[in-house]
């Protein structure tokens, strides 16, 4: 049987206008931080520290995103088994895990000065980094299947039951936490923080919807490519 | 009616027959058996050296050790039940055999569990001497724990073995995927394990044993599903 090779057989996104989008995500994000150091007074207890606030919280948010993204797209795929849906739950993927990464990197560059300790096994960093080891063992996955079925439905699976782990997870962790020592409370925020908090947030997400889109071209083209180069040794044009 | 439970009867023949041929390949070669259960207890040794001579501290470490020996030894035994079929080329005849595809998945898991449950007994056993743990007056709720607690390892042990050991890597890529995967297990196992023999009178163990079977049930629907798909890719 020869399969024509033409690459019409995947319909490959244009770029269209997302590298303005880029730009412009870009610009937000520069003048959405400045606004919120500039707005916010140095806090009382933690001085200039406290500014980390406004890269941690949205990459926490977003890896929250990134994460359920990765459940639908699994889901959508295993149900109507379209490339798209399995390349984008991949790029979700690669983009959440580099967001899980920031954002401990980001806790421990806080915590070093606040809590004297680069690392503690409280209930909140322990889950994250539990669902950071799970974002990485997905995306390993990926990486050691060659065939795009199989790696499609083997990592739908993956994400699904990733996913549905997520919140058992942290509340065994918390569990395991409180069930020796209190959890810290939750400062009350003031609102001259608030705003500055809020703005980055929607910074935050742009940079994310333009991440996964840039990838999820990329993958796209490279499978377009691998299903050309794939018909050609089989004989096509 | 008389068609639905003609299908039953069907289904749990088929789960009986895989079971059986999974534990007579095992019964009659034994190796595998026999270097499961010597690598768990080496694992319990090399903790007991670890963790040093004092008794006390070996009797609080002893839970999360005897947890941590099982785990890392079944693991081996989950590729395993995939690697006789992949050897011989056997599972796409397999496969080809008519009726529900989930029934090979619980036929698996049901060779494994007895697997993993006589590897547990032995490492349990070993480790109590090693690490002089007194049998405690809630022993059968400890039996629950450890049963509760194998059914999680054992279910996603399964599952994720049947993608791992037919991928490049699989001693890799097992304990990556499984690994993360049975933090709530291993959590709550050894939590209510450490309760049970009261070596932290802080701790209950209701709400851990909860937890477990929450899981359990999760995952064992969860598993059961994604099969279909996972085993024909």
């Amino acid at each position: 049987m020869t399969a024509p090779a033409s690459s019409s057989a995947i319909p490959v996104p244009k770029a269209g206008s997302w590298p303005l989008f880029g730009w412009f995500t870009l610009a937000f994000m520069v003048f959405s931080q400045w606004y919120a150091i500039a707005t916010s007074p140095a806090d009382r207890d933690m001085g200039d520290l406290q500014k980390i606030l406004y890269v941690h919280v949205p990459a926490s948010w977003i890896m929250s995103i990134t994460f359920a993204l990765v459940f639908v797209y699994s889901l959508l795929y295993l149900w109507k088994g379209k490339d798209s849906y399995d390349l984008l739950a991949a790029s979700s993927a690669e983009v959440g895990a580099t967001f899980v990464g920031l954002t401990l990197v980001q806790g421990m560059i806080w915590g070093k000065p606040t809590w004297g300790v680069w690392w503690t096994w409280d209930a909140r960093l322990t889950s994250t980094l539990v669902l950071f080891l799970v974002f990485v063992g997905y995306l390993a996955l990926r990486a050691f299947i060659d065939e795009p079925q199989r790696r499609g439905q083997w990592s739908a699976a993956v994400g699904v039951l990733g996913s549905i782990n997520v919140p058992i997870v942290w509340m065994s962790v918390r569990w395991w936490r409180t069930l020796h020592q209190m959890q810290s409370t939750p400062q009350t925020m003031d609102p001259t923080y608030r705003n500055g908090l809020l703005i980055n947030f929607l910074a935050f997400t742009l940079l994310a919807v333009y991440l996964i889109r840039r990838r999820y071209e990329a993958a796209m083209i490279a499978r377009a490519a691998e299903m050309t180069s794939q018909a050609a040794a089989l004989g096509g044009h | 009616m008389t068609r639905v439970r003609q299908q039953g009867g069907d289904n749990w023949r088929r789960i009986r027959a895989i079971a059986w041929k999974d534990l007579t390949t095992e019964r009659r070669s034994k190796a595998g058996f026999n270097a499961v259960v010597s690598l768990g207890i080496t694992i319990l040794v090399l903790f007991g050296f670890a963790l040093g001579p004092d008794a006390q501290v070996l009797r609080d470490a002893a839970p999360g050790a005897l947890w941590l020996a099982v785990l890392f030894a079944g693991v081996l035994a989950f590729n395993r039940s995939y690697q006789v079929e992949l050897d011989t080329g056997a599972l796409e005849p397999l496969l080809l055999y008519p009726g529900a595809r989930w029934t090979i998945f619980t036929g698996k898991l049901l060779a494994n569990m007895l697997f993993v449950g006589l590897l547990l007994v032995i490492v349990v056993i070993a480790g109590m001497v090693l690490f002089a743990v007194k049998v405690p007056d809630a022993w059968p709720t400890v039996i629950a724990v450890l049963a509760l607690g194998a059914i999680g390892l054992v279910t996603l042990g399964t599952f994720y073995a049947s993608m791992a050991s037919r991928s490049r890597a699989r001693e890799v890529l097992l304990p990556l995927l499984l690994f993360p995967m049975l933090v709530p297990v291993l959590l709550a196992a050894m939590q209510a394990s450490k309760a049970l023999i009261g070596a932290d009178m802080m701790l209950e163990a209701g709400a851990w044993i909860k937890m477990l079977i929450a899981y359990d049930i999760i995952f064992v629907l969860a598993t059961h599903l994604a099969f279909e798909h996972v085993i024909e890719a």
